[in-house]
């Protein structure tokens, strides 16, 4: 054989580009922890907050001669179930959480509470309510009530904007971090510094591929939750894809930099978690963090998390624009700013 | 062909490698203390010795994937600190231990890896060249250990490189494995290019190279053709004996017709010019010393006794002294 044909090589960016999808593609693990996951969590929070008829708070009336115009005059009350128990079981059905409040017959009955267990103060005052009522206390005010828990203000609505945030940030840093950290343990990495591969083409493809599936796994959460909780995007497309952008390309940042010199899976899944647990406790997924101490929240709040999922929040939930998500979208970009920076710098190849 | 001293201007063109004065140090350990190499175009050189002796990291330093502590490398004329896109545009790299991404198939590897050149070869070649047809659409995990390490010098082959670099090329593999890959290597070869490989395989080493630079604690220690190393040996052929009980090596040295005499984990390695001159004074001597005879074998000498006639220590000696040094 004489000197080899040499020809035009195929696009360096699109052979990059299709081994990331492929690797993808392939494994159906990462499928189920991309879309199974957090489609699981949802319906599992769903049903457990779904929603229900008024709640009742259930009270415990002892049960003998005695009780029936105690519970009748606990019945009486919209706000109240009665639940009878022995006298011997009563102690055991509190703690077991069965009813909030024991009620014994006398003169005067004898309410008792763990004052310690929540709602047991609430459950007092309306048992004692119940109980002035039924003695004939005649009530002058009469307030009307009004339910405020329209589409839009469930537990759910908050939640599933919370879920998108949570599987970009699992994307972003397991995604774009493992991936890395494996070609570096295979010695890939080193082996692809030995060819004049473009650095940039590299890195781009990584984060084309994160693009792409955070848009693929944006829509395709919140069109579940529309189909299963009616939970719908009420604000502008625009600001869910910038917002969307941002929470991508922060989470791909600092997956880069946590890949940028782990040498091993060890070392790397402890940075994950060591970056990803925190945000999914501080920033908001599941709760809001209005529950945080004011001290905490500028700190809570400068978190990329905590900035998607408001962001998302405010989109989907609250109807807003791209203007009024400018202060989210700033805190993702800077932490895609300095995370491309130091990865890059402290990037290592072999 | 002596490489000192060299004129290097009219040389230029003919070397592929230079190497002067190279030493890299990692904090307290020395991996390579001065070493000195010049390899010509068109050969394939061997640079052999045992593990810790600084072939890996010398051959990652030409390489351009590691930087030098002192010396001058330069690789086609050209410097990694001025040249490295012209470089790498040029040369082709089988690392030791890289696991290629197991769920990519091999023509999707090969795609990939000719994806970052200006000019490759087209695949189906590529795939001829390394005798992967049959086995293009398979995926990575589902070839064998010759198969794999076939397709890692496939990615090394697929810009048609001036110059090939293999990195214990056939470590791990059965000899059919091995056999294989040295076809693919020699087919390089005879167009005229260069390779540069390390190995601690001496049959490797002879069956391929042209020329081998024996390295032994981060310098070159002898330098020369296979059969000019093995020449140093000073004599042609190696008996192997232990005895019950053990005798000690002076016995054994001044027997007529023993060159060099080394005794190891209870193991005389004798050099003798004929096996069949020297053995029945050997086992008289055994015999004499009151032992007698309980392993005895035979064998051409070979480069691991020409390492061991050079570096006055076995290979093995050698990497349990430098332990697992990078």
């Amino acid at each position: 054989m004489n000197d080899a044909d040499l020809v035009a090589p195929p696009s360096q960016f699109r052979a990059l580009y299709l081994a990331r999808l492929r690797d993808f593609v392939r494994e159906p693990g990462v499928l189920f922890w991309v879309f199974g996951f957090p489609v699981l969590l949802a319906v599992a929070l769903g049903l457990a907050f779904r929603e229900k008829g008024p709640e009742r708070i259930p009270v415990l009336v002892v049960a003998g001669a005695a009780t029936d115009p105690l519970a009748a005059a606990v019945g009486a009350s919209s706000l109240l179930e009665v639940r009878r128990v022995p006298e011997a079981g009563a102690a055991d059905a509190l703690r077991r959480g069965e009813g909030l409040v024991i009620v014994r017959p006398g003169t005067p009955p004898v309410l008792a509470h763990d004052p310690s267990r929540p709602g047991a103060a609430v459950a007092v005052a309306l048992v004692i309510d119940a109980l002035e009522v039924a003695a004939g206390r005649r009530d002058t005010v009469a307030p009307r009530l009004e339910r405020a828990d329209a589409p839009g203000r469930r537990y759910i609505d908050f939640l599933a904007p919370g879920l998108v945030g949570m599987t970009l940030m699992g994307g972003g840093i397991w995604g774009v971090g493992y991936a890395l950290v494996s070609m570096r343990v295979r010695k890939l990495l080193k082996r692809l510094a030995a060819t004049p591969m473009s650095r940039g083409a590299f890195l781009g493809s990584f984060l084309l591929h994160r693009v792409v599936l955070a848009a693929v796994e944006i829509a395709f959460l919140l069109t579940f939750a529309w189909l299963a909780f009616g939970v719908a995007v009420t604000g502008s497309f625009l600001a869910l894809a910038v917002v969307g952008l941002g929470g991508t390309l922060a989470f791909g940042g600092l997956g880069l930099l946590i890949a940028s010199r782990a040498r091993n899976i060890e070392t790397a899944s402890g940075l994950m978690n060591l970056a990803s647990l925190p945000m999914w406790l501080l920033s908001g997924v599941f709760f809001s963090t209005a529950n945080f101490p004011e001290g905490m929240r500028p700190l809570v709040k400068a978190l990329p998390l905590t900035a998607l999922n408001d962001g998302l929040r405010a989109v989907v939930l609250d109807g807003a624009g791209l203007a009024a998500v400018g202060l989210d979208v700033g805190i993702l970009v800077a932490w895609t700013v300095v995370t491309f920076g130091l990865a890059l710098r402290w990037f290592r190849w072999a | 062909m002596p490489p000192s001293p060299p004129a290097p201007i009219l040389a230029a063109s003919a070397v592929a490698v230079s190497i002067r004065g190279l030493v890299r140090r990692f904090d307290a350990v020395v991996a390579v203390d001065g070493l000195d190499l010049e390899i010509a175009v068109g050969e394939c050189f061997g640079i052999l010795g045992p593990n810790g002796a600084g072939k890996t990291t010398t051959m990652e330093i030409v390489e351009g994937l590691q930087t030098a502590t002192s010396g001058e490398v330069t690789v086609l004329g050209r410097t990694w600190a001025r040249d490295a896109a012209a470089i790498r545009e040029r040369i082709g790299v089988q690392l030791q231990e890289t696991v290629l991404d197991p769920l990519q198939t091999v023509r999707e590897t090969l795609t990939l890896f000719a994806s970052f050149y200006r000019r490759c070869r087209r695949i189906d070649d590529v795939l001829a060249d390394v005798d992967l047809h049959e086995k293009a659409g398979a995926r990575v995990k589902h070839l064998s250990g010759g198969q794999r390490q076939r397709l890692a010098v496939g990615c090394a082959l697929v810009a048609d490189p001036e110059l090939l670099f293999l990195d214990e090329p056939t470590t791990g593999l059965d000899p059919a494995a091995r056999r294989a890959l040295w076809e693919v290597i020699g087919r390089f070869q005879a167009r005229g290019r260069t390779v540069v490989l390390t190995t601690h395989a001496m049959e490797e080493a002879e069956r391929l190279c042209d020329r081998i630079a024996i390295v032994d604690r981060g310098r070159v220690a002898a330098l020369g053709t296979p059969d000019e190393l093995v020449a140093r040996v000073g004599g042609e052929e190696i008996v192997e004996l232990a005895t019950d009980p053990p005798v000690a090596a002076a016995a054994l040295r001044g027997v007529a017709g023993v060159r060099a005499a080394h005794l190891e984990a209870g193991v005389h390695r004798l050099v003798v010019a004929r096996v069949a001159d020297a053995l029945p004074a050997v086992l008289a001597a055994v015999a004499a010393a009151g032992a007698r005879p309980v392993r005895l074998t035979t064998h051409r000498a070979t480069l691991e006794d020409a390492f061991l006639a050079v570096a006055g220590r076995s290979f093995s000696d050698a990497e349990a002294a430098a332990g697992r040094a990078p």
